[in-house]
């Protein structure tokens, strides 16, 4: 609870609704392209377009009202609350493919290879006669065909310190506002978002590598699902982050953001952390072991 | 201390306007409120249109089980409106309709100046009417409506025809208005509230609501998750569930029930929260032990997330796997027994009154106790090896859902509406929707133990003779209740246009800031935060 | 309100509860004791805690309708003015407590119990289809399908003018039932062809899912000679309720002279599918065929349900090559509920089905498919439906 006085209470939002309506253009899009309908992809496309035109409107109705110092320390603090809790769900959204990857190795693999009780020897000896599960495991079926797992040392190594890095210089960029040092905070942030690119990069090049030398896809049983599952929403993450933190960089340009006053930029640095947590997550899960 | 609109101090503001006024007229007010009375407003009206449509859905299903052979649908179309019902009842009606009483009453309780994010909090309502036009529609689509059941197992699920990726597409829509909700509530109760309103201050409803939202926030997107995996196991060649490429199918049930359970939760407590508000007012006595149903709500939730396997016991979990289920299971029936007893003890010795209000939170503490020991039954697992997917298990849920979470909410819309609208409603009619309903709804889902304890499955379309009495009986209550919601909508029609004024505190016995305001409470209420001292009653 | 409003409640009651009593099937009320050690011992724990239950509900409802009617305003009740206890707090979580402790004692026991494997004397595996049974003898090297019987199969149509009532088992009763002898612990291994079935006979107290690629175990030793029925209990598709279950379970003596008469049926279908059957025969039999396996997807008429099954009548397969028709139904078609029916119909009834729907609803292809032609054709099309199973990309692109 803050001591402030008054609260903003906004009236009449249009932002909202546009909102609504692009997010149902862009999944009745998305719906008629995966089925090979009309108007799928053009659909999907417009519905995007409105996303993003409301993004802008909104966030920046929002900065026009903060910069005008519309906002109590109290509208602060429920700003960061839900950022906060929004990161959690996040959170809990990476918690189920995590989750997938942890029983299917820890179950499912070694039930279909025979291991355990109850009924798993005789899954393998009947159903899957011959099968030994080792992870990396395309399945039972073998429909990967000749496939090679991603190894850990090469583009996902370099990729780990890239992120890692990215997270000291956004702390250095975060000191810096905080001493009212504007133009460093920029310099930092703009080495933080060209790290953050390169790895969507690096990112981008080791799936084109995976699909062309090592035939490593999607389809390649449980490997290849939880391996591009897990590595593309959190690639996804990666440039969503990258993005706030570039629209932080470019307000911080203009002049925005005090010593005491720079809740975007901790928000997109909170969310910046995340997507550096969940890698390190990865790395060691998907990768290493 | 004063609470006002900055927004005249900055003319460069292009969503000025000022701040001691009414609505604005016409369709666009509610397209763009952000008002929490208003969002309120539009949550209820929408849960109340969609309990037509879910009770019209399982009007199909009762008139296809009324007696033996295929009568009206054919079975595809069958589970596909069992299916539908389950996803709008739960999704459509109860969800909203709890997340429409938060927006309403959480501010007013609390003494807060409206949600804590309203802009945000106009979007999660506005994404529900376009989220179901996607579900609905796939009804219309060539390949039908979603008939895996609500609880979409592959590899059945992936069956379906085009309109799947609909499905899964609507469910992330709705995902994101709870999840957006939730955090919203969230930050309302830590935030909104005024000096002097301490935690423990607050009333039940808030608490119960603040532990719900957590809930939300943290199965829901587990469940995005889920369904997404569906979706590329289904267009993108992955294969998480299918055992082939080194998948599991039982792998989705585990996920999707680490959502499920706390689900259904989400579907309770808010309604504990009603009636732990309702019953003290007519007992016309503070509500007995809240401190401990503060802890055991809280206990109800944790031990929500560990108890998922409960609905999985046929699926061939190892034996340890399956004593931890059961044991975790029954161990839900020790807080959930702390509140039950906690409102006996709160009606002891009060000095009570019987309005409507009272009526169905009474009848929701007697029927939701039937439900919860059913649910105890279920938790058994041997015995639950047998009960598992027959009509026992509709019986059990149907029991806490409809004469519980559905119970709640109209408790609550008896409750409240003096306050909403100044009027009060027609009481004699109010008794007796409560009667007949209450007749009705039991005629309806008591016989659904017996035909599933005599060895009917659910989610079938035809049965053998033997069932076919309590069916049809079934069937019949079924009419009766779903015709007597006609009277219910019929009251709160006339409530709006008219009726008996209301006072401030409405009854007699209310306790909580939401009866210090005038009824109907103003658009806008506590700009001036309310004075709260160690005296002052909020709960 | 008023007493005119009671009356007339009351009245609604009565008229309700009458029929039911005098209509209601009282035997239908109740879980089967059934006819397995287990199950016995499933059924007394279910009546116990259901007791249980019960006084908990009277004692909690009885406290509070004594209250309800004592301290009414309207009696002149005061309201007292406490609202907390530790005490009582206290009191009413051991209590539960303990009660709950000496419930699960007795239920981890009979848990225990049936999760007990070891020492069965045979194995029988069972198979769920869309929408049918396989059973494997692994011991006795036998095999068959087993689904809903025609005459419920007839009653169940849509728009059939055979009530059901007055079939005698309607759709408890199917074409060929589990055989097993009485007092020897049988060991079921449940999988799946297609989506997760459940195998479930209340009188055994057994009820396993059924999930492709895995297999899960279960047993039962029945103590006592009769036909027990059981139905499929997760929900798998348009026919799901139509599965049902028939175990005939008979003395040792019973079962071996069955296996001998399983043998020698095997036998006899070996020689029909040598011999040359002419197209009337092969339509005939096609057409029962038809009527018990495809039916269900593709309709009596052949025409399909729009967007989800495909018409028959007219369709490109049918009427051209033959090689894709019978590579069709023998594989099925992957990611689609078009299941292959290669491992389940005989080499006879896939030469019939074929035929049939060659020449059936209108379609013009005419020609005819021998069982002997078709066993060989099986023969070379195994290796491709062994192959792997190619997860086609619908979608993006
Ligand atoms: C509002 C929703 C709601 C609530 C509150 C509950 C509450 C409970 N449920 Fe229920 N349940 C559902 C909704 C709900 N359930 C749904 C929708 C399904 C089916 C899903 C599907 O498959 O489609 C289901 C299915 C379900 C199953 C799976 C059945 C199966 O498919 O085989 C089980 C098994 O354990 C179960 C158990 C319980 C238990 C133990 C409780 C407990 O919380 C109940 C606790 C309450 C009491 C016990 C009564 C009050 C207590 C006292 C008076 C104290 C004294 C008591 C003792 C000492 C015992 N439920
Ligand atoms: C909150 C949740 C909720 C609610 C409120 C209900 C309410 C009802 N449910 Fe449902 N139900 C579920 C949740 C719920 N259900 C779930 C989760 C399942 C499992 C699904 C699955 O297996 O996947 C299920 C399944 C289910 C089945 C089993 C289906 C099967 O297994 O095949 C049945 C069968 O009788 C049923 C019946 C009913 C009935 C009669 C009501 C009644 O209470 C409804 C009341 C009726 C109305 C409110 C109708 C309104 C009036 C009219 C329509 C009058 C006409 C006038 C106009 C339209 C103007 N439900
Ligand atoms: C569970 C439902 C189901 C059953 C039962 C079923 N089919 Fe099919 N069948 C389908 C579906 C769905 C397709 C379309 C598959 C696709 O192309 O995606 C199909 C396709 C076919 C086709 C190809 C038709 C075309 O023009 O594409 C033939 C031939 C066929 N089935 C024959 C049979 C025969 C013979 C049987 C019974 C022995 C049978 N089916 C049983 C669902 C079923
Ligand atoms: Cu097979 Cu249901
Ligand atoms: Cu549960």
């Amino acid at each position: 609870m803050s001591g402030a006085t008054d609260y903003y209470v906004p009236h009449e939002a249009k932002w909202p609704i546009v909102g609504s309506i692009g997010l149902f253009v862009f999944f009745m899009g998305f719906g008629n392209w995966l089925n090979g309908r009309a108007l799928g992809k053009e659909l999907f496309i417009v519905g995007t377009v409105i996303l993003i035109v409301m993004m802008f409107g909104w966030f920046g109705t929002v900065i026009k009202e903060s910069e005008a110092g519309t906002y109590n320390s109290q509208v602060d603090t429920s700003f960061r609350m839900c950022m906060m809790w929004f990161i959690f769900s996040e959170v809990m959204f990476f918690a189920a493919f995590f989750g997938a990857l942890f029983y299917a190795r820890s179950f499912s693999g070694p039930w279909l290879g025979g291991e355990g009780g109850g009924g798993a020897d005789v899954t393998n000896a009947v159903l899957w006669a011959g099968h030994d599960y080792v992870w990396p495991s395309d399945g039972p079926g073998k429909i990967a065909g000749d496939y090679r797992p991603m190894p850990w040392f090469g583009l996902p190594l370099i990729n780990t310190l890239l992120l890692l890095t990215s997270g000291v210089t956004c702390t250095i960029a975060h000191h810096a506002i905080k001493e009212g040092k504007r133009q460093k905070m920029v310099i930092w942030l703009a080495a933080t978002v060209t790290l953050g690119f390169i790895f969507v990069a690096c990112q981008a090049y080791e799936y084109y590598e995976a699909y062309a030398h090592l035939n490593l896809k999607m389809s390649s049983g449980i490997y290849g699902s939880t391996f591009f599952m897990l590595t593309g929403f959190h690639g996804f993450h990666v440039t969503m982050g990258a993005i706030m933190l570039l629209v932080v960089m470019l307000r911080g340009m203009k002049g925005h953001f005090t010593a005491d006053n720079h809740f975007a930029f901790e928000a997109a640095a909170w969310y910046w952390h995340f997507v550096d947590v969940v890698w390190l997550g990865l790395f060691i899960f998907v990768y290493l072991i | 201390m004063s609470y006002s609109d900055k927004a005249h101090d900055h003319p460069g503001h292009d969503e000025h306007d000022d701040h001691h006024h009414g609505p604005a007229k016409g369709l666009m007010r509610w397209v763009k409120t952000t008002n929490h009375k208003d969002i309120g407003t539009l949550y209820l009206w929408f849960s109340l249109i969609m309990f037509f449509i879910g009770g019209g859905m399982a009007l199909i299903i009762r008139a296809e089980l009324g007696s033996p052979g295929l009568q009206f649908v054919d079975p595809m179309f069958f589970n596909a409106m069992t299916t539908m019902h389950a996803i709008v009842m739960i999704f459509g009606v109860v969800m909203p309709a709890f997340v429409g009483l938060a927006n309403w009453m959480i501010p007013m309780m609390i003494g807060a100046p409206d949600m804590a994010l309203p802009r945000l909090n106009n979007w999660s309502f506005w994404i529900m009417p376009f989220a179901f036009t996607i579900m609905l529609s796939t009804l219309f689509m060539d390949s039908g409506g979603p008939a895996g059941g609500w609880t979409l197992y592959p590899p059945l699920v992936l069956q379906m025809g085009d309109s799947f990726a609909f499905v899964i597409f609507a469910i992330h829509f709705m995902g994101i208005s709870s999840v957006m909700g939730s955090i919203n509530i969230v930050a309302t109760i830590f935030n909104m509230r005024p000096p002097g309103m301490t935690m423990m201050k607050m009333p039940m409803f808030v608490w119960t609501w603040l532990i719900t939202a957590y809930l939300l926030i943290a199965t829901i997107p587990v469940f995005a998750g889920a369904v997404t995996m569906l979706l590329t196991d289904r267009y993108f060649g992955t294969s998480f569930f299918s055992a082939a490429g080194g998948g599991d199918p039982v792998m989705f049930q585990h996920i999707f029930w680490f959502f499920g359970h706390p689900e259904v939760y989400i579907l309770i407590l808010p309604a504990f929260g009603i009636v732990s508000s309702i019953i003290p007012t007519f007992a016309r006595k503070p509500l007995f032990g809240y401190d401990s149903m503060v802890y055991a709500t809280a206990s109800i939730a944790f031990l929500s997330f560990i108890v998922w396997a409960h609905h999985m016991f046929t699926t061939g979990m190892p034996l340890a796997g399956e004593l931890f289920f059961m044991f975790s299971t029954m161990m839900i029936s020790v807080p959930t027994g702390v509140k039950v007893f906690n409102w006996v003890a709160t009606m002891w010795r009060g000095s009570m009154t019987f309005e409507t209000p009272m009526l169905f939170a009474v009848g929701f503490v007697i029927m939701f106790t039937i439900g919860g020991l059913s649910g105890l039954m279920l938790a058994i697992t041997p015995a639950d090896i047998q009960y598992h997917d027959t009509y026992f298990v509709v019986a059990h849920f149907h029991y806490v859902l409809v004469p519980g979470a559905i119970y709640s909410l109209m408790a609550a819309t008896y409750y409240w509406i003096p306050k909403w609208t100044g009027n009060m409603y027609d009481e004699k009619l109010g008794k007796l929707h409560f009667w007949i309903s209450t007749i009705f709804v039991n005629v309806l889902f008591f016989p659904m133990h017996f035909v599933g304890l005599a060895g009917m499955p659910r989610r079938i379309p035809d049965y053998n003779n033997i069932f076919a009495d309590w069916n049809f009986i079934a069937t019949i209550g079924a009419f009766g209740f779903g015709f007597s919601q006609l009277l219910f909508v019929y009251i709160i029609i006339k409530c709006v246009k008219g009726g008996k004024e209301a006072t401030t505190e409405v009854w007699e016995g209310a306790r909580g800031l939401e009866w210090t305001v005038p009824s109907p409470a103003p658009y806008h209420t506590f700009e001036v935060a309310p004075e709260i001292n160690s005296t002052t009653v909020t709960r | 309100m008023t007493s005119g409003v009671y009356r007339w409640m009351l009245l609604v009651v009565c008229a309700l509860a009458l029929p039911s009593v005098a209509w209601a099937d009282w035997g239908a009320l109740n879980m089967p004791v059934g006819v397995t050690e287990i199950s016995g011992k499933v059924y007394e724990l279910h009546m116990r805690i259901f007791i249980w239950c019960c006084v908990i509900g009277a004692a909690v409802f009885a406290v509070m309708f004594y209250s309800m009617f004592k301290h009414r305003k309207s009696k002149g009740a005061v309201a007292a003015d406490f609202h907390e206890s530790t005490t009582v707090e206290v009191l009413w979580t051991i209590v539960p407590l303990v009660i709950l402790i000496v419930m699960a004692i007795p239920a981890a026991k009979v848990l225990i119990e049936m999760e007990d494997f070891s020492d069965s004397e045979m194995s029988i595996k069972v198979t769920g289809y869309q929408w049918r049974w396989q059973y494997e003898y692994l011991d006795q090297d036998i095999s068959f399908f087993s689904q809903l019987d025609s005459a419920s199969n007839v009653a169940r149509q849509a728009n059939s003018t055979v009530d059901p009532a007055s079939i005698e088992h309607y759709l408890k009763d199917v074409d060929n039932a589990l055989v097993v002898p009485v007092g020897k612990k049988i060991r079921f291994l449940h999988t799946a062809a297609d989506v997760i079935h459940s195998w479930w006979v209340p009188d055994l107290a057994v009820k396993k899912d059924s999930i492709p690629g895995f297999i899960n175990e279960n047993w039962a030793l029945i103590e006592k000679p009769g036909v027990y029925r059981g139905k499929c209990a997760e929900l798998c598709g348009r026919d799901h309720g139509f599965m049902p279950i028939v175990v005939k379970a008979v003395s040792q003596e019973d079962f071996d002279t069955w296996v001998g008469e399983q043998k020698m049926k095997t036998a006899s279908a070996d020689m029909d599918a040598i011999r040359q059957w002419s197209q009337a025969e092969l339509m005939a039999t096609g057409e029962r065929v038809y009527a018990a396996n495809c039916m269900s997807c593709h309709q009596k008429e052949g025409q399909g349900i729009p967007g989800m099954f495909p018409a028959i009548a007219g369709s490109d397969i049918v009427n051209g090559d033959m090689d894709m028709h019978v590579h069709t139904v023998l594989n099925g078609v992957p990611d689609s509920p078009m299941q292959g029916f290669g491992s389940s119909l005989s080499d006879v009834d896939l030469a019939a089905v074929i035929t049939y729907q060659r020449s059936a609803f209108g379609n013009q292809a005419g020609d005819i498919l021998q069982p002997s032609h078709m066993r060989s054709l099986r023969q070379g099309l195994r290796q491709s439906a062994l192959a792997v199973p190619q997860n086609n990309l619908k979608g993006v692109n």
